[in-house]
């Protein structure tokens, strides 16, 4: 096992009152439209900030290392890993996670296309797939290519090549992608 | 993870002087591999600069007529740029072939360089890692370890890791340079091809950046035109490590570049083998993989990388 | 109620509600994010504090010594709790492994210590600073095939030795005798085990956990801390997948007990994700000798099916023969699995546990067979069905429709238009493959009981410890209380997964969504009869309940008015008796499968898959199709991708994480289609109904080996099927 670093981890001389108020901070930033100050360990994740601080818990931990997509919110209109990065570093930033997305009586067009076409299973996974489906549609208009973009000059079409691609990093077990494509095409054609 | 205290520089001048002096001290930008190690305690340091708020966020004409890219600029925002799309095609074919949406959107130019390795014994702190512990040893190499992902050329003795970035390996492609800036103000460039170092007995040494140099920005030269392409092979579609790829640049004339990925420690392109392009994926591979030593596992990386090649040409060709 | 023959004529087969797709009741909430998982219960307890758990670095040995006073002293920290300050745990009968307590390390992340502080940062932390000093044994070979020669008959499965194999098998005119090999795999579901754990003073213990079968949990809990099961409650309404991995206790609820225990307040533990492949349950590799002989028309004359696996010492390992007795005719069959002592992590259920990795196998070999004798595949399968038992032809199937399967599978998927060269068919740089394979997966019914409840306002409640593990539980069970007592769907509220209601089926081999529907069914059967009662002792069988109303006799009269002064309840249980023994019970279906492979690189990507089933009444089509299209994900995934590679010396898997081991992705699948066959099975429950939740699975990854094996010619019998096992072998570009 990993070998005691208390040497390591108090500064010579330095007085271990203020050591301590170092490995701490407070954060203020916006979520889902609410600004939210918090006083945090500087090792709190964005997303452990979010379920344990904040416990907006629709936000997921599958993974806790950017390997299963789970965890996705936006921040500043850019989907991420909120488990990859640290809420003192979003100071300032605009967060929205899935709450702020639509509440069970009140769903937004991809939630309620998600439960109309079953696009989930078990739900853990289900709100970062919701999260980045949203995003997904986003960065194709804005012209952001993917992998599966043939011409790069060209303008991005939404194809479910194109959607499949983007969706990769938020791994569904239950494997309900196909019910996902259906949902998500179903709302980028603004269908209702 | 291990408690750190928490500072923000305002521009690489004052991030390098933090740093200055502070073995704990450590860059964080994306933060997409560095709080992934940290969580393990494969990184433990004991205070986080963050250089997000640096203004290295642009990308910008130099004079020699390439592109100076800002190395806190996102991994989404270098692929999506409309001269890099336009002129360095294989650098957007391999910035979207690697992770996920999501962490492009995170990852930095910078920090995508310093990725370190994802060899499981390196990822699993109980296991033997000279990379992470000098002198321990390789756990990978003794026997029944699993080494499949792993190199097969560039390694040592004490160290089979490979480097997972795309990004660098079409970097390596175009010659790009990355510059730094340490504490006192000192700034140079270096060449992709200088930058990484093989591991030999000391694999716990990825670069040759100093404590405290920050990168500051990769720097294209000219557009070198011709068709770009970058190939990726893995086990699943997406959202995974490259097993091999491949990174070509091939003119009309059938003259070009090649790099790797999936091979070895640093993105694989040696100048000899470019000149064997017209010859042929074959004569290439002989001499970009000569001395590999590969394990049973591994050793179809080998014959991968030829014929990844070899169809990336037929597709060259228009078949 | 006892179900002791097959089901006539019951109010559930009017079909209004049951039968139809129906989208899920509780998706509201799991796409808003409102659905509240194991580790989030923030609500159900004050002042919780975060566990962190210390694993082992060995995968055999003692532990010599735990230092955890660097632990103990670090900031946040409020207890450290270390396997060897006491006796080894006691554990729930269905595991093999202990999870705690004691010296003995007898698999790699075997939990060694928790670390339990005011922070989740804290706990982790800290945990780093827990030192543990191992007598461990050296390198060791914990690769199976070289342990052949200490295999051992299976516990749970005796031999099935019928006719005379050998002589028939020698007199064959077509056999073939091939090994084939399947890997260790991890159940992967998203959400990682955990449990937040609370004692009360009076030394009752309330664990909110992640589990598939709340009863088995309440069993384990007090096995582990040696209490009466009225002083356990476990409560898990949402469960993020679980595929087998959480059909026992696991360590999170021991050690978020001893934390609670340990401290006086509640305690919440989530295995870590790089732990979870170690620590947790795995399905087994196993390495599969099968010889079938036949005569020149196709007629199967002699089977036989070896089936290697390995276990720790006690456990049943991966049963592949567990089909092989019944999927197929011929009159003489050796039917032999076997086992092999290994430590490595403990081998358990996943997903279709026997069949998943037995058909990857089988189908291959039909696959084969069928090129041998020159015959197309579907109509060898075709020629070989039975209608009963072929080892005891007086127990027939109650209801196999697997021809029907085959043929419809055939037409719908244009299986006659296909190339039948191996190799055959090119597209630019991409080998174009099609292949089929059949599907068994037997149909089990548990005992399952429930609890009714009609509110004065004539809408009705069910409750139940059966979980929903993203089956769709909360919604078929609705639509069977709907249908019962004549509510729409949204009158009916379902309350699931808490010990304190009855004790159900729980959710494990594909049984859960016919029997704990069953034991709705019964508690509702129960509720008509108190009804009728009220309604003056009519005949129950005489109510017709429709629109919130009953009439009896020509008499209409409303639930709400029925239960006006007060809410009426009725509980039962569904009991299965002993005729379910006379009849093979048992889902079938049949899998189309079209791929491409990378004629340069051999990568593989499966553009389309069809799956016909036949599984009984199909409750809801469209939560029942996304269990067979999730089958077919992660039967892809086992014919593509995944492995759990073992270190061969060090006795673990080396690819812990879910970066390492790769299962599909959105990319990996494109177009799915599954149809149902309009059947019914009366001799399954009373609402006639199988399961479907490992049918998927079960077959597809061999339709995804003989599509390869048709777009390339190059037949694999090692799964998964990567490239590199083809890459020697494929054309010159």
């Amino acid at each position: 096992m990993t070998t005691d670093m208390t040497d390591q981890r108090s500064a010579p001389g330095a007085d271990p009152g203020d050591r301590a108020a170092q490995m701490r901070s407070t954060v203020r930033f916006t979520v889902n439209g609410e600004m939210r100050e918090i006083e945090i360990d500087n090792r709190t994740t964005l997303l452990d900030a979010l379920r344990e601080h904040l416990r907006l818990t629709g936000t997921k931990k599958g993974c806790d290392h950017g390997q299963c997509g789970a965890c996705t919110v936006i921040v500043n209109g850019r989907r991420v890993n909120s488990c990859l990065t640290l809420a003192v570093m979003q100071d300032g930033h605009e967060i929205e996670t899935i709450e702020g997305i639509g509440a069970p009586d009140a769903l937004d067009p991809m939630q309620a296309a998600f439960v109309e076409h079953d696009g989930y299973q078990c739900g853990y996974c289900t709100p970062g797939q919701i999260c980045s489906a949203r995003a997904v549609l986003d960065e194709i208009a804005a012209g952001i290519p993917s992998h599966v973009t043939g011409d790069l000059s060209a303008r991005i079409e939404i194809t479910e090549d194109e959607i499949r691609e983007r969706m990769s990093g938020n791994i569904c077990r239950c494997g309900a992608y196909a019910n996902m494509m259906t949902a998500i095409l179903q709302v980028s054609r603004g269908a209702p | 993870m291990r408690e750190f205290s928490f500072e923000r520089a305002g521009d690489a001048g004052q991030a390098a002087t933090l740093a200055a002096g502070d073995t704990g001290a450590k860059f964080i930008a994306g933060g997409t591999n560095l709080l992934d190690l940290m969580k393990l305690e494969i990184e433990t340091p004991s205070r986080l600069i963050d250089v997000t708020g640096t203004g290295l966020d642009r990308i910008e004409q130099t004079d020699a007529g390439g592109l100076r890219i800002g190395a806190m600029v996102r991994n989404t925002d270098l692929a999506a740029d409309d001269r890099i799309r336009r002129d360095y095609g294989v650098l957007t074919r391999a910035l979207v072939a690697g992770a996920s949406g999501q962490l492009r959107n995170m990852a930095t130019s910078g920090g995508n360089l310093l990725q370190r390795t994802r060899c499981p014994y390196f990822y699993d702190t109980n296991m033997a890692c000279n990379k992470r512990s000098p002198g321990a040893g390789c756990a990978a190499l003794d026997s029944g370890g699993f080494t499949r992902p792993l190199g097969v050329i560039g390694i040592s003795d004490h160290c089979i890791a490979t480097h997972p970035s795309d990004m660098a390996v079409a970097m390596r492609l175009l010659d790009a340079q990355v510059e730094t800036l340490d504490a006192a103000g000192n700034s140079r460039s270096i060449p992709l091809e200088e930058f990484y170092l093989l591991p030999g007995d000391t694999p716990e040494r990825e670069t040759v950046l100093e404590p405290g140099e920050i990168i500051t920005a990769v720097t294209l030269p000219a557009p070198i035109g011709g068709h770009q392409a970058y190939h990726k092979v893995r086990d699943r579609a997406s959202y995974a490590f490259a097993l091999v790829s491949v990174a070509l640049v091939r003119q009309a004339d059938g003259s070009g570049r090649v790099a790797l990925g999936g091979v070895a420690p640093q993105p694989w392109r040696r100048a000899a083998a470019d000149a064997e392009l017209p010859n042929g994926a074959g004569a290439v591979m002989a001499r970009l993989l000569d001395g590999a030593r590969p394990t049973a596992q591994n050793a179809f990386k080998i014959t991968l990388a030829e014929r990844t090649l070899a169809a990336m040409l037929a597709e060259a060709e228009g078949n | 109620m006892d179900f002791n023959e097959p089901a006539g004529t019951n109010p559930a087969d009017r079909g209004t509600v049951l039968g139809k797709s129906t989208p899920r009741i509780d998706g509201p909430l799991k796409t808003s994010g409102h659905a509240p998982y194991a580790y989030e219960r923030h609500d159900v307890a004050e002042d919780q504090l975060a566990g962190y758990p210390v694993f082992s670095a060995i995968a055999r040995g003692r532990i010599t010594r735990i230092d955890s006073a660097a632990a103990e002293a670090a900031p946040g920290v409020v207890a450290v709790i270390r396997s060897t300050d006491m006796d080894v745990l006691g554990k729930h009968g269905m595991n093999v492994v202990p999870h705690f307590g004691g010296d003995e390390i007898r698999h790699y992340h075997q939990a060694v210590a928790l670390v339990v502080a005011e922070s989740f940062e804290a706990a982790r932390a800290a945990s780093g600073l827990v030192r543990v000093a191992y007598d461990a044994e050296g390198h060791a070979d914990y690769d199976l095939s070289t342990h052949r020669d200490t295999a051992m008959a299976r516990k749970a499965e005796p031999d099935q030795d019928v006719g005379d194999f050998a002589a028939a098998f020698a007199e064959a005119p077509v056999t073939l005798d091939e090994t084939y090999t399947t890997p260790c795999q991890t159940h992967a579901m998203m959400e990682p085990h955990a449990s937040i754990a609370q004692w009360d003073e009076e030394g009752r213990l309330t664990v909110w956990s992640s589990t598939q079968m709340v009863n088995w949990l309440v069993e384990g809990l007090c096995s582990a801390f040696d209490l009466d099961p009225d002083q356990v409650r476990v409560d898990s309404p949402f469960i993020g997948g679980g595929f087998g991995s959480k059909l026992f206790m696991r360590a999170d609820s021991v050690l978020a007990a001893l934390g609670a225990r340990a401290t006086g307040r509640p305690v919440k533990v989530a295995l870590p994700r790089p732990a979870i492949a170690n620590n947790t349950t795995h399905r087994a590799r196993t390495i599969q000798r099968i010889r079938i002989g036949a005569d020149r028309d196709g007629r199967i004359t002699a089977i036989a099916h070896d089936g290697l696996s390995h276990t720790q010492p006690g456990g049943d390992g991966e049963n592949s023969t567990a089909q092989t007795p019944f999927f197929y005719a011929g009159a003489n069959r050796l039917i032999t699995p076997r086992l092999v002592d290994l430590h490595l992590p403990e081998a358990h259920a996943m997903r279709a546990p026997g069949e998943a990795s037995g058909l990857m196998a089988l189908e291959i070999a039909m696959d084969e067979m069928a090129e041998k004798l020159g015959m197309d595949p579907v109509e060898f399968r075709i020629l070989n069905d039975t209608q009963v038992d072929p080892g005891q032809p007086d127990r027939p199937f109650s209801d196999r429709n697997f021809v029907t399967c085959l043929r419809q599978g055939a037409d719908r998927f244009g299986w006659a238009d296909r190339n039948t060269t191996p190799g055959g068919r090119r597209e630019g740089m991409w080998l174009i493959g099609h292949g089929m394979a059949g599907a068994y997966r037997g149909a089990l019914t548990m005992n399952s009981g429930a609890l009714v409840r009609l509110r004065p306002d004539g809408t009705a409640v069910v409750e139940t410890d059966m979980t929903d593990i993203g089956t769709g539980s909360y919604t078929i069970i609705a639509q069977t209380a709907a249908e019962m007592l004549g509510l729409g769907v949204d009158q009916v509220e379902v309350r699931l997964g808490d010990s304190r209601y009855p004790v159900s089926s729980g959710s494990g081999g594909q049984f859960g969504a016919p029997s704990s529907t069953a034991g709705v069914y019964a508690a509702c059967v129960k509720l008509r009869e108190e009804i009728a009662r009220r309604l003056g002792n009519v005949d129950a069988g005489s109510l017709d309940f429709a629109d919130g109303r009953v009439t009896a006799s020509g008499r209409s009269t409303s639930l709400a008015e029925i239960a006006a002064d007060g809410e009426i309840t009725a509980e039962d249980k569904v009991a299965f008796g002993e005729f379910q023994d006379d009849v093979l019970m048992a889902t079938f279906a049949a899998h189309f499968v079209e791929l491409a492979v990378h004629a340069g690189t051999g990568e593989t990507r499966v553009r389309r898959m069809l799956a016909v089933c036949d599984a009984g009444r199909i409750l809801n089509p469209l939560s029942a199709r996304s269990q067979v299209i999730g089958g077919m994900v992660m039967g892809l995934g086992a014919a593509l991708m995944e492995e759990l590679a073992i270190d061969t010396g060090r006795g673990f898997f080396a690819n812990h994480d879910l970066a390492g081991y790769e299962v599909p992705v959105h990319a990996d699948i494109a177009s799915q289609e599954v149809v149902f066959l309009d059947t019914l099975d009366p001799a399954s429950t009373p609402l006639k109904a199988k399961g479907v939740g490992e049918l998927g699975l079960c077959g597809i990854a061999a339709a995804v080996a003989n599509a390869h094996y048709n777009a390339t010619g190059l037949r694999i019998r090692d799964y998964p099927l990567t490239l590199d096992k083809v890459l020697e072998e494929l054309p010159a570009i």
